[in-house]
């Protein structure tokens, strides 16, 4: 188990709990304590990469209880993402209303678009599933182009400001509070989703749906339930993005984040919450570096200087997912574990 | 009248091509049991390969694809044992994702490569053109049409005739069964990536020709795949008939529908995605495909 020795529980609830030793409450407010305080130290390039960060996060952790604890493989979550955060953009920008009632409707409206994609998955599984979500994407972004009136084609729309309260958030010290506070409660949330009767019952349709709908779990219920709460979790993370540009435009949803906000799952470590948030921070920043490196080996090697950047990221993004799925499957999160344990029980190593 | 046929027609060749791409899918599919989602990666780098073989190196026609053939063999042979062999037995997740990091590397050395620039070579291939009353048929449609049956008809005899066509049949059927007859599962692998790679890479060429090249072109896969569900995913004869059937309407829905829509239509790029939705919700295994029955 993951606990130290000598730790016993005396009550069913105590045995239940996610944070069992006083060590491991400690150690979770420090964090969040450091979490809270990076505007007072941070850069503010490294404050906008933390704000990213942090709405990854919550894409990431939605698709994680979609793919990773149901086993519905998305790969059109930026599409979702699309969703949420242009009708968070026009109800913003055409209806004036404020932004604590943008973002909870964006994320019902992207989780009601993923129930209609979800449909199929009563039927069909794997391949057959990757490609109803890979349709979804492709069409949801031409269906945003269509609609020119409302949403801006491909200029694009304006947002203001958000608004909470009568507190307008400008700095981005504040935005990345706001996005660190929503992607705590995402994390609490999905961390105690999962070990409900509808956490588990996930878990026994991504292990095997037959056995599961023997069991008596209704399976078009909880697949679209799963279609539901991970497309809300992408609806709030693409409003929050829209809101942080303060503009809405197709090309911040497109088709390859949706595969690498898999990879980040894949990286992570699947159907783990902190599988998720370490893939979603690791990968954005091999993403950072690498708008770092880019340049610089365009200046080492000039003969292939324009090419080298824009490739660098292709090939890198590639070549990261490839090197898990063979030398690491289980993810960023097992390594993790093991250095976990290693430190607990050393210095025996059993 | 004429607009329509001549809609059908330029559809007819395009849809032979789609159904060039996705025979390459489904003949990996059979034989090692892996969804390629890089097929469209594939026939991106076909495209550049034509380009590079024709202007660069001024090779004739037929040189072209057979220097693109050869790189292909090789890069399918690479590709299978570097990434697909260690997964042998993994999930089809674990699959699918290889095969989609697979084609952003394979985009990345194309953009390294050939700089990711739009090029073009029309008018290299051989222009012949085919007049029928008032219609005309595009040379890059003939040659299309011409080198989609010459490939199907070598892989039909290959499968029927040739040895190693045989044993690869006989592993879609039963693996284990395959190996106590002592035929090498992972070398059937390895030839079916290097088929589906040729394949992908001609079609790369025939596509390159008629709109020329870029790294985006690697999108036409998704056309593919709409191909491949739409004809049954385990069947070759279906991706042919599914792919012309796709070809025209996508061609017809695209030639009436788009003057029509909104900021400029682009119907033809999201026409896949809607059949697609259409067939999994109604038909998922395809027009020819077999059903599967599964048990606990």
């Amino acid at each position: 188990m993951t606990l130290p020795s000598g730790v016993f529980q005396e009550s069913y609830a105590k045995d239940m709990a996610v944070l069992r030793t006083k060590t491991q409450w400690v150690l979770l407010l420090a964090f969040l304590l450091l979490l809270f305080t990076i505007p007072l130290y941070a850069t503010p390039r490294v404050l906008t990469l933390s704000t990213f960060i942090g709405i990854s996060v919550i894409s990431v952790l939605g698709l994680n209880i979609l793919t990773g604890y149901c086993g519905q493989i998305s790969l059109g979550h930026a599409g979702f993402m699309a969703v949420g955060g242009y009708v968070a953009a026009v109800l913003a920008a055409k209806l004036g209303w404020p932004f604590w009632a943008t973002l909870p409707c964006a994320g019902l409206s992207a989780g009601l678009v993923g129930i209609i994609f979800g449909l199929p998955s009563l039927k069909i599984k794997g391949f057959y599933l990757i490609m109803a979500t890979v349709a979804a994407q492709f069409i949801i972004i031409w269906l945003i182009l269509q609609f020119r009136g409302i949403t801006g084609g491909t200029d694009g729309i304006s947002v203001p400001r958000p608004e909470i309260f009568g507190f307008v958030i400008k700095s981005k010290s504040s935005y990345f509070l706001l996005v660190l506070i929503i992607a705590c409660l995402a994390t609490y949330f999905t961390k105690n989703l999962v070990r409900t009767r509808v956490g588990r019952a996930f878990i026994a349709i991504r292990d095997n749906d037959l056995a599961a709908e023997v069991m008596g779990v209704n399976l078009l219920r909880y697949k679209l339930l799963a279609f539901f709460i991970g497309c809300v979790y992408a609806g709030v993370a693409g409003a929050l993005l829209v809101n942080y540009f303060a503009f809405a435009d197709t090309q911040m949803f497109p088709f390859s984040d949706s595969i690498w906000y898999l990879g980040m799952l894949i990286v992570g470590g699947m159907g783990s919450t902190t599988g998720a948030i370490f893939g979603a921070v690791s990968l954005k920043l091999l993403d950072e570096a690498m708008t770092i490196g880019g340049p610089a080996l365009a200046a080492a090697f000039p003969a292939i200087a324009a090419q080298a950047a824009a490739s660098l990221s292709l090939i890198m993004r590639g070549l990261i997912i490839i090197i898990f799925l063979i030398f690491e499957p289980r993810g960023l999160v097992h390594r993790w574990e093991l250095v976990k344990t290693y430190f607990r029980r050393w210095p025996f190593a059993f | 009248m004429t607009f329509f046929l001549q809609l059908v027609i330029t559809g007819f060749g395009l849809g032979m091509v789609y159904a060039l791409i996705a025979i390459g899918f489904v003949i990996i599919l059979k034989c090692s049991k892996a969804f390629n989602i890089a097929q469209g990666q594939f026939v991106m780098i076909g495209g550049y390969l034509g380009y590079t073989f024709l202007i660069t190196f001024h090779l004739p026609v037929w040189a072209a694809i057979l220097a693109a053939i050869g790189v292909a063999i090789v890069l399918g042979a690479l590709i299978e044992r570097l990434t697909l062999r260690p997964l042998i037995g993994q999930s089809a997740l674990a699959i699918i994702m290889m095969t989609i990091a697979m084609g952003t590397v394979l985009e990345g050395i194309a953009t390294l490569i050939w700089g990711g620039e739009y090029k073009t070579y029309h008018g290299v291939l051989p222009t012949i053109t085919l007049k029928l009353g008032e219609l005309s048929i595009p040379p890059e449609t003939l040659i299309g049409i011409i080198v989609a049956i010459i490939v199907v008809v070598i892989l039909m005899v290959l499968f029927r005739y040739a040895k190693i066509g045989l044993a690869m049949r006989a592993t879609a059927e039963d693996e284990q069964v395959v190996q106590s007859a002592g035929i090498k599962v992972t070398t059937i692998y390895a030839i079916s990536w290097m088929i589906a790679c040729s394949v992908g890479v001609i079609s790369g060429i025939i596509l390159g020709g008629v709109s020329g090249v870029m790294v985006s072109m690697s999108e036409v896969g998704m056309k593919a795949f709409a191909v491949v569900l739409l004809g049954g995913i385990d069947s070759i004869g279906g991706a042919i008939v599914a792919g012309i059937m796709l070809g025209i309407l996508e061609n017809v829905a695209a030639g009436y529908l788009d003057p029509l829509l909104p900021s400029g239509g682009g119907l033809a790029n999201v026409f896949p995605f809607i059949v697609i939705i259409i067939v999994l919700t109604l038909k998922p295994h395809g027009l020819f495909g077999l059903t599967r029955i599964e048990r606990i």
